[in-house]
């Protein structure tokens, strides 16, 4: 087997550059294999996250070649002839080499509104299977923020991190509005205050995707049909108010019940 | 009851790491948005050149068929016949009384509408004619962004209504697909190559509708427990494998359109005869 090179930026907040590293080529190797070697052989230094090597924990996603791919899940023998070019996640501020602060996630976690069950009734909650099966995708999320990285509405306008929970948390908000035993209504807070308006459905999240989840088609669509729901259809508003039901506004929305 | 704020700050305007670079992708991924800009100019090309046509829309019709007077084939992009000097025959409403005035530039609004509301296609012209962005992980090409948020593009969530007009036009596609298969000049009920081309597109109209995602939503997808609503969830569970193939469909059914408009064109222009096969 013939040699293989990396082009891995190497830096930090205060700039950086690109360095390339041949080795020998191994069999079967991911990329992650390789950036191990170069830690173990020419760059000790070389910073990256990792940990389960499985596709499973989302610590590894870099962009490959100019895409957000997770490196332990990227075969060597997979990617075009040349030089494999290995740059840390774009949207989010750099930390050193291939580590980003990925900060702004756990900001927008923190601001989805938590399940509001009603009182719990004799017998305990139940849920059926196919109310189950609904939301089943959306757990499969590994939390590598890949989605979060290539959607265009934060990647290339850093203003919009303000009001734009991205696809990740619009996943989350989707399996909240499609759960059974959920009494809050957060159709007025993802359109004012998470932004879901500002998506335009390029469904760049849904390929990057590494556990396959639908996000577009199942999660951000459907959420955008309860926006319509609620704003846009006056034959919903006119349901609405002859069954005598109430939409919640954004900020009771935020209202979370107590431990 | 209390209300939790965000403890995390979010950090705006940080240091990225990387080359400071539109894109690293080498890729050919320009190919996608210039066939779909490719694709998508030519058929508004074709469909504004043949909706002002205003002729070779119809071929032939009868007066003793099982509906009255009726075409044995009429254009997709002329069907209802909406203006009262057009070919004897058509479902009668008729709003359009001048003689210039092209009943399909009354009629493809709808489909138009449709169409450009679709989110299929709102993805394939962001992408391709907006560059918004070009491609996945390709800078796009504008300074701000406010995404649907604002007008024009708030307009975008009429979707649905436009939906409830497809279905009417769909159901008069049918109804025109039906009547082709009665023969012209009493020839009595056959099958025709044009009679089989109008029920394909009809076929696929359906399709496109039924796969499009406000369809899916309003089936059963606003409900909060399938539990609780069985028929509902037995339309969800029909429409969504058509919901997974939705882009093909958009596709096949608007070459389809055109290809049907362009069949009857030829047709009634007399450059082509309508086989009959039996």
């Amino acid at each position: 087997m013939g040699d293989v090179t990396l082009r891995v930026w190497r830096g930090d907040a205060s700039g950086g550059d690109f360095e390339n590293y041949t080795l020998p080529q191994g069999e079967g190797e991911v990329v992650l294999d390789v950036i191990h070697r170069i830690q173990a052989t020419e760059a000790p230094d070389l910073a990256c996250r990792w940990n389960c090597k499985a596709g499973k924990c989302g610590s590894c996603a870099v962009e490959i070649n100019g895409q957000p791919r997770l490196m332990c899940m990227t075969r060597m023998d997979t990617l075009p002839e040349g030089t494999v070019t290995v740059t840390p996640m774009k949207t989010f501020p750099i930390i050193r080499d291939l580590v980003t602060d990925v900060s702004f996630n756990y900001a927008m976690a923190e601001r989805v509104p938590a399940l509001l069950p009603p009182p719990m009734p004799k017998g305990g909650y139940r849920m059926f299977q196919e109310d189950v099966e609904r939301s089943q995708e959306f757990r499969k999320c590994i939390e590598c923020f890949m989605c979060q990285d290539v959607c265009h509405v934060i990647r290339d306008h850093e203003e919009n991190k303000q009001h734009y929970a991205g696809p990740r948390f619009f996943i989350r908000y989707a399996e909240l509005e499609m759960h059974p035993l959920d009494t809050n209504d957060r159709r007025d807070l993802v359109r004012e205050d998470m932004g879901l308006g500002y998506c335009n459905i390029t469904k760049c999240c849904t390929e990057v995707c590494p556990e396959h989840i639908k996000i577009t088609d199942n999660a951000i669509i459907p959420l955008k049909e309860r926006v319509v729901d609620a704003h846009y259809d006056p034959v919903a508003w006119l349901g609405r108010k002859i069954r005598r039901k109430t939409k919640v506004s954004a900020a009771d929305a935020a209202v979370q019940p107590l431990p | 009851m209390t209300v939790v704020e965000s403890t995390t700050q979010v950090t705006l305007g940080g240091a990225r790491g990387g080359p400071d670079l539109p894109t690293l992708r080498e890729d050919r991924w320009w190919i996608q948005p210039v066939v779909t800009v490719s694709i998508l100019t030519a058929f508004v090309i074709y469909s504004t050149w043949a909706a002002f046509q205003n002729r070779f829309y119809a071929v032939g019709y009868t007066t003793d068929s099982l509906f009255g007077k009726a075409h044995e084939l009429i254009s997709p992009f002329y069907s209802p016949c909406l203006t009262t000097h057009c070919d004897a025959g058509s479902i009668g409403f008729h709003i359009g009384t001048a003689s210039w005035l092209s009943p399909a530039l009354l009629i493809l609004i709808f489909p138009l509408g449709f169409r450009m509301t679709c989110y299929y296609y709102r993805r394939s012209y962001y992408r391709a004619f907006w560059w918004a962005p070009p491609a996945c992980a390709v800078s796009d090409a504008h300074a701000s962004y406010s995404g649907e948020t604002r007008f024009p593009l708030i307009i975008q969530n009429v979707h649905r209504y436009f939906f409830y007009f497809g279905l009417v036009f769909n159901a008069l596609l049918t109804y025109d697909a039906v009547r082709s298969f009665h023969m012209v000049g009493g020839g009595g009920w056959g099958v025709s190559v044009g009679a089989i081309v109008l029920s394909i597109n009809a076929t696929l109209l359906w399709l496109y509708s039924l796969s499009c995602h406000a369809c899916r939503h309003l089936c059963g997808g606003q409900v909060k427990s399938f539990k609780e609503h069985p028929i509902r969830h037995k339309l969800w569970k029909f429409v969504t494998p058509l919901n997974a193939k939705h882009m093909q469909f958009a596709w096949i059914s608007l070459f389809f359109v055109a290809f049907t408009d362009i069949y009857v064109r030829l047709v009634a222009s007399g450059a082509w005869t309508d086989f009959k096969l039996f």
